[in-house]
């Protein structure tokens, strides 16, 4: 049974760091926050990106973007897939930093702003296959992992690439009260080779605007030849290490949920199968617009090497 | 006041009874409807079945309180039993259909897979067939032929609650506090049943209708 109790955050442990977050925001705001009132809905606002055309594209129809905003598992904000899209109002995406560190020549820290000037942001159209048994396809702006690595010099002795997302109870409602669906922060881990496969990206926006919070702003992790909850989001660290990280839903439930979340229709779920997926905006009501599911989400050709040899069975 | 009302409902208790069935399939209708004019968001297939599973929980829990209301509250609703179960029985159907016609598109082949190999769809199987017969046999002539095994036959419905309950608890990555909510309320009217006999004698209830 998926019956698991996260240990209780005492809140005399987060207070202070919400309390330091939320006064330093307060202080960065204040000034544009007062036009953004008068003008507009807020900082989360999404805003245009200069994205361009990559080859890495598929051709499956889009998902509507109304869909790919509205319907998420993002359970910091809470377990409905509802959820995301209506209770992240309070979530401040900028500003945003993201520190590089571990087993690297030049550990630094990363402004988001700087980092989409710095890295030419491409469009790339993927398929997203969730552990769940439905999929979309779409269109994300980003640059590749292996970009951001380059730049901070991984030591010879770095196996692994560790992930982070935030822990801001205050702006994200799936993140405090006595109910607590995972224990916090969200974690995810790759190895270096896969985090360095050209189609790792940090995707920093979706549909040519930065990305809205329920999709993982202002940056998350996209490996579409995985199943979805790899794509860890609002990621705040990224750490190169030599032993191989936990991630979140392996910690949580180690029969159903590995390390690796290969997308594969030979390998069921405990409790339900991976042959196929419905499509989410398909078909709709009558017809749920149901694919097979392809080894690798369709990806074979280009990531199958990166396993050779290794049993998938086993290493799910 | 309470006699007054209490004599209303015994006054219109069949049309009561017709009264509850056209409210309770409301919320299929409704469901069905939004479904088809795309009110039920990005994943309308699953919202449809998640909401018919859960009426025919909801109906599952009123059926069992049933006798739990009448021996410690005196609130007797023995007459709309019927209903109620026979309402569960309903939702359950719409929910298998709703699975294997809009999800599955009828390939019987991937059904036939997914209750053998699924532990939760294996176990939702087991709890509508189980409502079969109990749905069948819920006709006067029915309780009077079959006599005491009537009653004995009717047990069953704790095994189906016990399923569907399995069903319901193994069908989510994690358990939301909804699924809690639901989950206590069925292990808690089943509990009722073992703990029975060490209770105190039940109040009498104020009416011996049905």
């Amino acid at each position: 049974m998926p019956a698991y109790r996260p240990p209780h955050i005492a809140s005399k442990e987060i207070t202070p760091k919400s309390a330091y977050l939320s006064r330093r925001s307060l202080m960065a705001a204040s000034a544009g926050g007062a036009l953004a009132t008068l003008f507009g809905p807020g900082a989360a606002m999404a805003e245009a990106l200069k994205a361009v055309p990559s080859p890495y594209k598929v051709d499956d129809k889009l998902t509507p973007k109304k869909d790919v905003t509205s319907y998420n598992n993002f359970y910091e904000f809470g377990l409905d897939k509802a959820d995301p899209a209506a209770l992240s109002g309070d979530f401040k995406p900028r500003p945003w930093t993201v520190v590089v560190d571990g087993m690297v020549a030049k550990p630094q820290r990363f402004d988001i702003d700087a980092l989409i000037k710095e890295f030419p942001v491409e469009e790339r159209v993927y398929r997203m296959r969730c552990v769940e048994a439905w999929s979309m396809v779409i269109p994300w702006d980003g640059f590749p992992l292996a970009a951001l690595l380059d730049k901070v010099e991984p030591l010879g002795s770095a196996k692994y690439v560790a992930f982070e997302t935030v822990v801001r109870p205050a702006e994200m409602p799936g993140q405090k009260g006595l109910f607590q669906s995972l224990p916090w922060p969200y974690v995810e881990g790759l190895r270096l080779d896969e985090a360095r496969h050209p189609l790792t990206l940090l995707a920093v926006g979706l549909y040519g605007e930065t990305l809205p919070s329920q999709n993982g702003a202002p940056i998350r992790l996209v490996v579409p030849w995985k199943y979805g909850f790899k794509g860890i989001k609002s990621i705040v660290r990224i750490t190169l290490t030599d032993k191989q990280p936990v991630n979140t839903w392996q910690a949580a439930n180690p029969q159903e949920y590995g390390f690796y979340a290969n997308v594969n229709p030979a390998v069921d779920h405990p409790r339900w199968s991976q042959a196929s997926e419905r499509r989410i905006g398909e078909g709709g009501f009558f017809g749920a617009g149901r694919h097979p599911t392809l080894p690798f989400n369709g990806y074979a050709d280009e990531v199958a090497s990166l396993y050779s040899g290794m049993d998938l069975k086993a290493n799910f | 006041m309470a006699s007054a009302q209490m004599s209303f409902m015994k006054r219109w208790q069949p049309q009561l009874i017709w009264v509850l069935y056209g409210v309770g399939l409301l919320p299929a209708v409704w469901a069905f409807y939004q479904g088809a004019t795309g009110g039920l968001g990005a994943d309308p297939v699953k919202s449809f079945e998640h909401l018919l599973g859960l009426w025919a929980l909801r109906f599952l829990i009123l059926t069992l309180a049933v006798t739990p209301l009448r021996e410690r509250l005196r609130i007797n609703l023995l007459p709309y039993r019927r209903a109620l179960g026979l309402l569960c029985f309903y939702y359950a159907a719409f929910h298998l259909a709703a699975y294997m016609v809009l999800d599955q598109a009828l390939d019987l082949a991937v059904v036939l897979e997914d209750v053998l190999k699924r532990p939760f769809i294996m176990f939702g199987m087991a709890a509508f067939v189980m409502l079969v017969p109990l749905a069948v046999t819920s006709n006067r002539a029915s309780i009077r032929r079959l006599g005491r095994n009537w009653i004995r036959l009717h047990r069953l419905i704790y095994l189906a609650a016990a399923a569907a309950l399995l069903h319901y608890a193994l069908s989510t990555k994690v358990l939301t506090p909804e699924q809690w909510i639901y989950i206590g309320l069925i292990l808690v009217l089943l509990l009722y049943r073992g703990v029975r006999p060490l209770l105190p004698r039940p109040m009498p209830a104020r009416s011996r209708a049905g």
